[in-house]
């Protein structure tokens, strides 16, 4: 008992809660049928989610008004970067990879740039940044939807058993950042600065150095789920990345992680992204309209972040 | 440098940004500064800088609205199914959406809430109440409304008007009045203002509920001038009235706002996208200038401020 007592304190397991008890319900209206084909998807559209839900963390961490907004830009930007210089063909991954990883870095680093010398709040410094990128990749992208290379679209749409290759792979990363946020020095000095970064810089931690890598770590990360997104849903689009702002913000906030920073949790990014997709294939087979689908989102969302309360203001 | 203290420069500069794009303009296209043109180009900046002022009271008690966007376009859905002919649901309708802002406001301030979640969540729903309003656009505008927004005055186009008379009223309002001062003081020290004995929950209320008034305002005078209702319609809503908060000298921390630069900003923001076309850039630039003008006029206030340092 204590140790159920125990693991129910954990700000993260509500999440995974929520997500079981809405696949039940799903598969209770369905009789069963479908259960494992909604597990399925729901790990591979998770999976993208579950990227730039990380990178989000991680800048959220870093304190209060630390928030990306430039993810759904990047995510649009890179993956037409990538699709475009693969140009199809198997041989050009490599450097169509490493091209936008490439784009994603700049925008890391001009985001931080921003934040740094014009003085400005992130918000502000990503939203203004993501204008840029977004309209850079309209003028790159010409609307044309270009392919991935077949390796590429076998790779983003296999799965052995029912498990996503993706999943696999996205489930490896969040083990690494988990070992990285929890073990490292960059983990807790992150965590330092997000509580209070005076007094991290006090106690010798090199502040600056860190946010720039966090902000260019969440690029990186944007530029991967652009990637990827772009393989699975047959090329990238210039709204691929639209629904990613709430997305990443929402598993941030519902996955436990604190907004007021200073606090991270890397596997409640799992679960609120499993729990969100779930929610909405639950809404679909009860047979909810789009707009329904909408208002229960929002609904949810400001429900748990209420339920949980915010932290007093230092 | 007597006359000109760094203090006035910073006040001034949104209205030297509009001076230069308007001379920039002037420069390619004459004729577009005739009252016709000017109409033409800026008939769409009523609804913008009624919105950027709804985004300028929630900044000035230092949060953010990021559901400014959907709740003009739901406005506008609510408005084109019943005002033309059911008026009465329609306003209570309308009145029931700014309660609901009020409601926002005493939900962020009782739970500590970051602002920013809760209304990218409250963003959601409105665009889900737009969808059940209206799958597709369509609805009517009551007449009277498109005679006010396509309203003829002599000499000055009607905009311009629209735009003095609403940066007037709220200017007096907010940054005349005692209680308006109240208002931002609480962006700027919350703690003192709550020491003097002034209720914060009452003014996060107070704030949020004229921020969903102008709102309201804004989605009216878009439908008066598209005359059809569309839950998308003013998705770009939500970043142009940050951005021109922002570009009217606004800061995001410490309640410092200016209405009549809010009102420039989004005149300035709206003027960009014509200037654009007159340049013969493609409209795929369109969002990437407004964002350029953003970060130029930041770095200038970023400039002005380091001098102010030293």
């Amino acid at each position: 008992m204590t140790a159920l007592r125990q693991a129910l304190k954990l700000p993260w397991i509500w999440s995974f809660i929520g997500a079981v008890a809405v696949w039940l319900a799903t598969i209770a209206h369905t009789g069963g049928q479908g259960a494992g084909e909604i597990v399925t998807a729901a790990l591979s559209f998770g999976c993208f989610t579950v990227i730039v839900g990380t990178g989000q963390m991680l800048v959220v961490t870093t304190g209060p008004g630390n928030v990306d907004l430039s993810i759904p830009a990047t995510i649009t930007l890179c993956g037409t970067v990538a699709m475009k210089i693969m140009d199809e063909q198997n041989g050009m991954i490599a450097i169509g990879i490493v091209a936008a990883f490439g784009a994603g870095a700049i925008v890391g680093v001009l985001n931080y740039a921003l934040i740094r010398f014009l003085r400005i709040p992130p918000i502000i410094a990503t939203l203004a940044m993501s204008f840029l990128v977004q309209s850079t990749a309209i003028a790159y992208n010409r609307g044309i939807r270009i392919k991935p290379p077949g390796l590429v679209d076998a790779f983003t749409t296999g799965d052995t058993a029912g498990i996503p290759w993706i999943a696999v792979l996205t489930a490896l990363f969040s083990v690494a950042i988990w070992v990285l946020v929890s073990r490292s020095y960059y983990g807790r000095a992150i965590s330092a600065i997000g509580q209070n970064a005076r007094a991290a810089w006090l106690a010798n931690i090199p502040v600056e150095r860190f946010r720039l890598l966090t902000y260019v770590g969440s690029a990186l990360m944007s530029a991967a789920c652009g990637i990827l997104l772009s393989g699975f849903s047959g090329g990238p689009a210039l709204d691929m990345g639209a629904e990613y702002l709430l997305g990443s913000i929402a598993v941030v906030v519902i996955g436990g992680t604190s907004v007021a920073g200073g606090r991270a949790s890397v596997p409640g990014i799992w679960g609120a992204a499993l729990f969100m997709f779930l929610l909405v294939n639950m809404l679909n087979t009860f047979g909810a309209s789009a707009g329904i689908r909408l208002i229960l989102t929002g609904v949810i969302i400001i429900a748990v972040i209420a339920i949980a309360g915010g932290e007093e203001q230092r | 440098m007597t006359f000109m203290t760094r203090e006035r420069l910073r006040q001034a500069l949104p209205a030297i940004t509009l001076a230069i794009l308007l001379a920039a303009i002037y420069v390619k296209q004459p004729l577009a500064l005739k009252p016709f043109g000017l109409n033409l180009m800026l008939q769409y900046s009523v609804p913008v800088a009624l919105a950027t002022l709804a985004q300028m009271f929630v900044i000035a008690v230092n949060d953010l609205d990021l559901s400014v966007g959907p709740f003009v376009g739901l406005v506008t859905c609510i408005a084109g199914m019943f005002l033309a002919d059911q008026p009465l649901v329609g306003w209570g309708l309308l009145l029931l959406a700014i309660a609901a802002y009020v409601a926002i406001g005493a939900l962020v301030h009782l739970r500590h809430l970051p602002s920013i979640v809760v209304t990218l969540g409250m963003s959601f729903v409105w665009l889900g109440i737009s969808v059940l309003l209206f799958p597709a656009p369509g609805g009517t505008d009551p007449g009277w409304l498109r005679g006010l927004m396509g309203l003829h005055v002599p000499v000055v186009p009607f905009p311009i008007v629209a735009a003095v008379v609403i940066a007037v009223v709220v200017e007096l309002g907010l940054m005349h009045s005692s209680y308006g001062a109240v208002l931002r003081g609480s962006g700027g020290n919350p703690r003192a203002v709550a020491r003097a004995g002034w209720s914060l929950l009452k003014i996060k209320m107070v704030m949020y509920g004229l921020a969903g008034t102008f709102g309201v305002l804004s989605g009216l005078a878009l439908l008066g001038l598209s005359s059809a209702a569309d839950a998308h319609i003013a998705d770009r809503y939500t970043l142009y009235s940050i951005a021109g908060v922002i570009l009217g000298g606004g800061e995001f921390i410490g309640g410092r706002v200016s209405p009549w630069g809010a009102v420039l900003g989004a005149i300035t923001l709206m003027l960009a996208g014509s200037y654009l076309t007159f340049l013969k850039i493609s409209s795929d630039w369109q969002i990437g200038a407004q964002g350029a003008i953003l970060i130029i006029v930041l770095a200038l206030r970023a400039l002005i401020a380091r001098r102010e340092s030293r």
